[in-house]
């Protein structure tokens, strides 16, 4: 009989932390700025400069870790791994290594199979490095040390996952905690989030684990399933073939759908942990938790549990709106202005999405402000503008978020509720297509759609079609 | 000298700090090497159980900054420490993992 394998899976998940400045100086955070525009001595690692660190780093480590049930380590310290890349000009990386800011967490995964914990080994905060660029022409590298500095924490689970789906829930419910902690925007394609992925396989049954390779260059939720299957099935043949799994870092080549060892550099694995004498140590107590779980926002569960109780929003509508913070955010800020919610979850959820999903925006990309949502569901409501209209005012508010008020005056989209107006354009339709009266009268009850459409297009789509197929009954 | 370095210990600290010894360089840095560790081990003379291990001079916590932005565009004094700029960027040599 075939030996049935079982995979075991870690994570290493690092977050960019949604901060203005870095983590150890008041350079700007800020993307796509000119190549070291955002440098300064203490982020090209200049002899002398001092790191301090950025007191909201800290509340974000500290948040992520009470949100993801951890203990906080009330006496943490700073530690530097020692090697050499020209990215990270100290020669040393300022991480945590004996005493991490949070420890012994999990969170609760659900997939088809049933609900389960995913243990979080630990969480620390750390220094990005810089970005190198290859040039070709003068067979150099050249560095760029906006990123250097920038914080992030890594979050470092157990190997406690089974599967891909497993993978992509836990993915999924970091991001969302994260997201709605608002401590990362979590971007898998931007690189603020990042996840290397721990694999090893072993016979169903087996107590000890095989040996593990490390994933890197995974950078969507689709490369880190591929990868997850590729890893698997070529751990597996090579013990079936007699060979050993060799613990190795390996990188991911998604377009090829499979992936190489990467060069290790020489001992690499020496770091040479220790201290970093130039930060002190942090002390935490009682009152600096409790402000940091007081402030702690409301999660998805409760979220959605709230929704259903005060909104009596079908569960389809909570599941999607909950699902992005930025979402919810604007659902309830509308909500708020007095619109109605379920109208809000409808524009939500069909117009937005839609939208989203031709331009491959995410929701925190979203421009428009609740106001202007609101004022356009009562512009529909009060029928000041039909559907047609209101969903294109809506396109036009998602791009440039304009006023839906301004904008229907302006442009003159005003449904036409003068009634002799709209009564003498239907007597000239009628006029004017006779066959169309003809064929109506004598009982094809579809003649009238086209009547109808004639007088839209005569107004220029700015009549109640309600109302248009009304006084067409009436005068035919 | 009590502490003997080996051959390979001498090599292996030269890879980590990508330094490339001499043969005579590396009888040198043995040597050194073996009686600083020879003056560490004065340390063991004395009992240092129940003491914490010490990574800071002073009893100093929680130095913090606020984040906002202090620093403006340097990058033409950073700049100026590079070894060599091309297009804004520091030049080094072609390295690639």
């Amino acid at each position: 009989m075939e030996k049935q394998y079982e995979t075991v899976i870690g994570l290493e998940v690092h977050v960019e932390l949604a901060t203005k400045t870095k983590i150890f100086c008041g350079c700007s955070t800020a993307f796509g700025g000119e190549p070291n525009t955002h440098t300064c001595p203490v982020c090209t690692g200049m002899p002398g400069s001092l790191p301090v660190l950025n007191k909201r780093v800290l509340e974000y480590a500290v948040a992520v870790g009470l949100a993801t049930n951890c203990e906080i380590t009330k006496y943490c310290k700073f530690d530097r791994k020692n090697y050499f890349y020209p990215d990270n000009p100290q020669n040393y990386q300022i991480s945590q290594l004996y005493l991490p800011i949070c420890r012994n967490g999990n969170v609760e995964i659900e997939t088809e199979n049933g609900k389960k914990l995913v243990g979080i080994h630990e969480i620390h905060m750390e220094e990005d490095a810089g970005k190198l660029i290859h040039d070709e022409w003068d067979d150099c590298s050249l560095v760029d040390y906006n990123r250097s500095g920038v914080p992030l924490i890594e979050i470092v689970s157990e190997p406690d996952m089974r599967s891909a789906q497993e993978v992509i829930a836990y993915l999924e419910k970091l991001r969302m905690t994260i997201q709605y902690l608002g401590a990362s925007d979590c971007k898998l394609q931007e690189g603020s989030m990042r996840a290397d992925v721990n694999l090893s396989v072993r016979e169903a049954g087996a107590e000890a684990f095989g040996t593990r390779t490390e994933m890197k260059n995974l950078n969507s939720f689709k490369a880190i399933a591929r990868a997850i299957e590729g890893e698997r099935e070529r751990q597996i043949d090579l013990l079936e073939s007699g060979h050993k799994v060799i613990q190795e870092t390996r990188r991911w080549d998604d377009a090829k759908g499979e992936s190489y060892a990467m060069r290790s550099k020489e001992d690499a694995q020496d770091y040479r942990y220790f201290p970093d004498p130039d930060l002190v140590p942090v002390v935490l107590d009682n009152a600096f938790l409790d402000e940091i779980r007081r402030k702690q926002p409301e999660f998805r569960e409760d979220k959605m549990a709230r929704y259903k109780r005060e909104f009596d929003l079908p569960d389809y509508d909570i599941d999607i709106i909950t699902a992005a913070k930025r979402m919810a955010d604007l659902f309830e800020a509308t909500v708020a202005l007095g619109a109605q919610p379920k109208k809000v979850s409808n524009w939500l959820m069909v117009e937005t999405l839609r939208l989203l999903k031709e331009k491959e925006m995410d929701p925190e990309d979203i421009r428009f402000s609740p106001e202007h949502l609101a004022k356009l569901i009562s512009l529909a409501d009060s029928k000041a503008v039909n559907s047609t209209v209101a969903k294109e005012v809506f396109e036009e508010m998602f791009e440039n978020d304009i006023d839906p008020e301004k904008y229907v005056e302006e442009k003159g989209l005003k449904t036409v509720n003068d009634e002799s107006a709209l009564r003498r354009a239907v007597e000239k339709v009628i006029a004017d297509n006779p066959q169309s009266v003809t064929d109506y009268r004598g009982g094809k009850e579809k003649a009238i759609g086209f009547l109808v459409g004639q007088t839209m297009k005569a107004m220029k789509g700015k009549a109640d079609p309600g109302m248009v197929n009304q006084l067409l009954k009436e005068l035919l | 000298m009590a502490n003997i370095i080996s051959d390979e210990t001498i090599e292996y600290v030269g890879i980590l700090a990508k330094l490339e010894l001499t043969d005579e360089e590396k009888e040198r840095a043995k040597k050194d090497m073996g009686s600083m560790l020879d003056y560490i081990d004065k340390l063991g003379e004395l009992d240092t159980r129940g003491v914490e291990p010490m990574s800071h001079v002073f009893p100093v916590n929680n130095v913090f900054r606020e984040d906002v932005v202090t620093n403006g565009d340097e990058r033409e004094a950073i700049l100026k420490n590079a070894p060599e700029e091309k297009n804004g960027m520091f030049a080094v040599p072609r390295t690639f993992e």
